[in-house]
């Protein structure tokens, strides 16, 4: 033996060695994107749980016949600055709607200026030395408070931090949506049925499956590109509506529930199509009666996680548009809307720091509803499955 | 009226006539059937012939004039094609009815409908194809007829400069001419792809290595929809956490090693990038690593292998071809990539190979070309067509390279059944 037992034992001591390390490496790295995804979730609640309040300030609001036409004379001069312009540009109207209030002088509680929001969450603001000591002040008093925003959540856009909120977005995704829904569902599953019951097995056939693989690697840019030259040049459908939104986002979704409804109608047996034909159904009926309900939960997951990758897309809706500035709640399929990332996206490019806040509220927003429609999936998924 | 209350009326007229074809298409048959004739289909198929008989002709009809307002400019009045699609409609219920009769098969003419109709949709898949094809192509010829072509692909200074002024016909003396010259573009583009693998491939392929050959199962139901959350996240919030976060952290470690980095460096979106792209290369990974036969590593296990030099030596590179494919593919998804390099990259073309600079890449510059105010037919817009037609061949490419390879992989492991 040329090598003496001490140097075999040796040798495949370190060789030992060297598997556990790779063992702990591999673990290692799966661990790193664990860390990732906690680090980011921490980084996100941290910078956005704060969106969800906001400051506002109790100071008497003097409803006297100046504040008619300029409603700045409704507060008293020290605490104007603190007051949000958003709010004072509202008290002509509620004096005209309500001509009781004329003469009334009342201790309100009213949305503070954006300012004062950022100084008291305690970031650097414009805020002038005396107007701090006001804020100070009046929070010593108990009259400046953090209270839940609900304007996040009721109201569109504004240029004012303090007003911003995300309801017309969101009406704009679900606007949105229900048009791929619409037009992707039927499409896909009708393609998909298709393919696996119908198709002859010849070149056409095969042609077809490879485009969709290629369809389903494009990327989303090119759909963008897509919908401006053909659906907002050519065809005339409104640009930045949801309607346009809708159909570019259709055919991204497109070749996810094709592919998803062909898993399900595969994973149903041939057994159940035999016995079909063996008494006497048609090829359709075999489908429609047979296949297609007991492949329906299968396709309705791939459909919930197509619509789920569906939301989260900006960039194809930015090429046709719908990053309009939308402050109002408008609720048809023609008009100018825009999308909840593609309102992240506007709100991120808002030099106003106070914008950054919103910016990861509305991502939390957005993330809650994904992982609200993705955990639907997987529970559909492991209720209706059936194992064969 | 209103183009959209017509299409309202028009729809609501095609719903009536055909829910009266198919009661009286009804009523016809089980009134021949009561008569003591057998019949060739149910009452039942012979009203859904009748309805089909009535809507398909007229919303035929009502297309092929759409298409014909839209291709070739016809003026036919809205109101005109309306009618004349509710004429066929009626003239389809007559038809239906005499058809109506014992030896008529009314299954298989529904049935040889649907089918039409099925394959029909099929072939939306290949018109989407062809749009994006012909979408593409068409501007990007107008483009190539303004700047030349061989100036594109090897220029190194991307600067459009007052090329929408010069489309507006207002060009003046001495302004510099656009240049279109796409290197600095696929530079940046290939530098943030680089940075994304450099930290996706080997995480992912370890991930991959772990969860197939060590974890146990618990570890597995864990670590996978975690992945799977780390693939969900919209790219848009990764583009703010590499803007906000990740960027300025890039420059402080930067600044204590004494570099100096830009705030829209290419680390941070390629960092992220590469997060975003793990669980691709990772599950599919997975796959192939599982689709390894368990003989192979069995047998180099008995000539006395450790683990490690089995996964290093036998079931990594049986595995290859499967892992460079998912490389390919998640290299095209990061080249393709535009939200999260649109918000954390900058925007001047910048040929350099410090990672540390800011730079710009393809995707932005397709985004900022058709989100500014330049008219349609400027150079400028239109270099955004041509760059996605360079785009769009890239990632062709490579997918088809990374179809063929895994074909390739699946073939030569489907005949060992052991």
């Amino acid at each position: 033996m040329r090598q003496s037992f001490d140097d075999i034992s040796a040798q495949l001591k370190g060789r030992h060695r060297k598997s556990a390390r790779l063992k702990w490496m591999s673990m290692g790295a799966l661990g790193l994107a664990g860390l990732f995804l906690v680090f980011f979730f921490t980084d996100m609640l941290i910078k956005g749980l704060p969106a969800f309040q906001q400051a506002q300030v109790q100071v008497q609001v003097d409803y006297n016949e100046m504040a008619q036409d300029i409603p700045l004379a409704a507060v008293e001069e020290d605490v104007r600055p603190l007051v949000s312009r958003g709010y004072l540009r509202l008290i002509p109207g509620r004096m005209e709607d309500n001509p009781d209030l004329l003469g009334t002088t009342r201790m309100e509680w009213v949305l503070a200026d954006g300012q004062v929001d950022q100084y008291l969450k305690g970031h650097h603001t414009n805020l002038s030395a005396s107007e701090e000591s006001v804020v100070d002040e009046l929070a010593a008093e108990g009259r400046a408070e953090l209270k839940f925003n609900t304007n996040f959540f009721t109201r569109g856009d504004s240029k004012m931090p303090e007003l911003a909120g995300i309801a017309s977005a969101a009406m704009g995704t679900v606007m949105t949506l229900l048009v791929t829904i619409a037009v992707a569902f039927p499409i896909g599953v009708m393609t998909a049925v298709y393919l696996e019951e119908f198709a002859p097995d010849n070149r056409f056939t095969q042609m077809i499956e490879i485009n969709i693989n290629n369809l389903a690697a494009i990327p989303s840019i090119l759909f963008g590109l897509l919908g401006l030259a053909i659906f907002i040049n050519f065809f005339g459908v409104p640009r930045s509506s949801p309607l346009v939104g809708g159909l570019t986002l259709a055919l991204m979704t497109l070749p996810v529930i094709i592919i998803a409804t062909r898993t399900a109608l595969r994973s149903v047996p041939d057994t159940i199509r035999h016995a079909a034909f063996g008494v006497g159904c048609s090829r359709w009926q075999v489908v429609r009666d047979h296949v297609l309900p007991v492949s329906m939960p299968g396709i309705m997951t791939g459909s919930i996680i197509g619509l789920a990758q569906a939301m989260g897309e900006t960039a194809p809706l930015i090429i046709v548009g719908m990053v309009a500035f939308i402050p109002d709640v408008t609720a048809t399929f023609t008009d100018a809307a825009t999308v909840m990332p593609a309102q992240i996206f506007t709100w991120a490019g808002e030099p106003d720091r106070a914008f950054t806040e919103k910016t990861a509220g509305g991502i939390l927003v957005l993330l809650t509803i994904l992982i609200a429609l993705n955990a639907t999936a997987v529970v559909l998924r492991k209720k209706f499955e059936r194992r064969w | 009226m209103q183009t959209n209350q017509l299409i309202l009326l028009f729809s609501g007229a095609l719903l009536v006539l055909g829910l009266i074809a198919f009661f009286m298409g009804r009523a016809k048959a089980a009134k021949v059937r009561a008569s003591g004739t057998a019949m060739y289909a149910q009452p039942d198929q012979y009203a859904w012939f009748a309805a089909l008989a009535t809507a398909g002709p007229a919303v035929a009809v009502g297309a092929i004039g759409a298409f014909a307002l839209l291709l070739m400019g016809a003026n036919i009045p809205t109101p005109y094609l309306l009618a004349a699609s509710l004429v066929v409609a009626a003239g389809g219920m007559m038809v239906a009815m005499t058809q109506v009769r014992p030896d008529f098969h009314a299954r298989k003419a529904i049935e040889r409908t649907i089918r039409f109709i099925l394959a029909g949709a099929a072939m939306i898949s290949i018109f989407t194809t062809f749009g994006i094809l012909i979408s593409i192509i068409s501007e990007a010829i107008r483009f190539f007829q303004m700047q030349s072509f061989w100036d594109f692909i090897t220029g190194t200074t991307w600067n459009p400069g007052a090329s929408f002024l010069a489309a507006a016909g207002r060009a003046e003396e001495g302004a510099t001419a656009a240049q279109f010259g796409s290197v600095p573009l696929f530079a940046g583009t290939f530098m943030i792809t680089l940075v994304a693998m450099l930290v996706a491939i080997p995480v992912g392929l370890m991930s991959a290595i772990y969860m197939s050959e060590f974890a146990p199962t618990k570890v597995r139901t864990v670590a996978k929809p975690m992945l799977e959350v780390l693939a969900g996240i919209p790219t848009v919030v990764y583009g703010f956490f590499a803007a906000i976060t990740v960027a300025p952290l890039v420059v402080s470690v930067a600044g204590m090693v004494g570099l100096e980095a830009s705030y829209s460096n290419a680390l941070a979106p390629g960092i992220v990038m590469g997060i975003m792209i793990i669980p691709f290369i990772s599950s599919l990974s997975d796959d192939v690593i599982n689709a390894v036969p368990d003989s192979m590593r069995q047998g180099s296990l008995a000539l006395g292998m450790t683990r490690a030099e089995t996964i290093k030596d036998v079931v990594v590179p049986a595995a290859l071809p499967g892992i460079i494919s998912a490389s390919l593919l998640a290299i095209s998804r990061a080249m393709g990539e535009t939200m999260i390099v649109v918000m954390a990259a900058g925007m001047r073309p910048n040929l350099t190979a410090n990672p540390l600079e800011d730079m710009t890449t393809v995707t932005v510059r397709i985004v900022a070309a058709l989100t500014g105010d330049q008219e349609f037919a400027s150079a400028e817009t239109l270099s955004a067509f041509a760059l996605g037609l360079v785009l769009f061949v890239v990632t062709l490419t490579l997918n088809m390279v990374s179809v063929i390879m895994i074909r390739r992989f699946r073939e030569k492991y489907r005949s060992n059944n052991l």
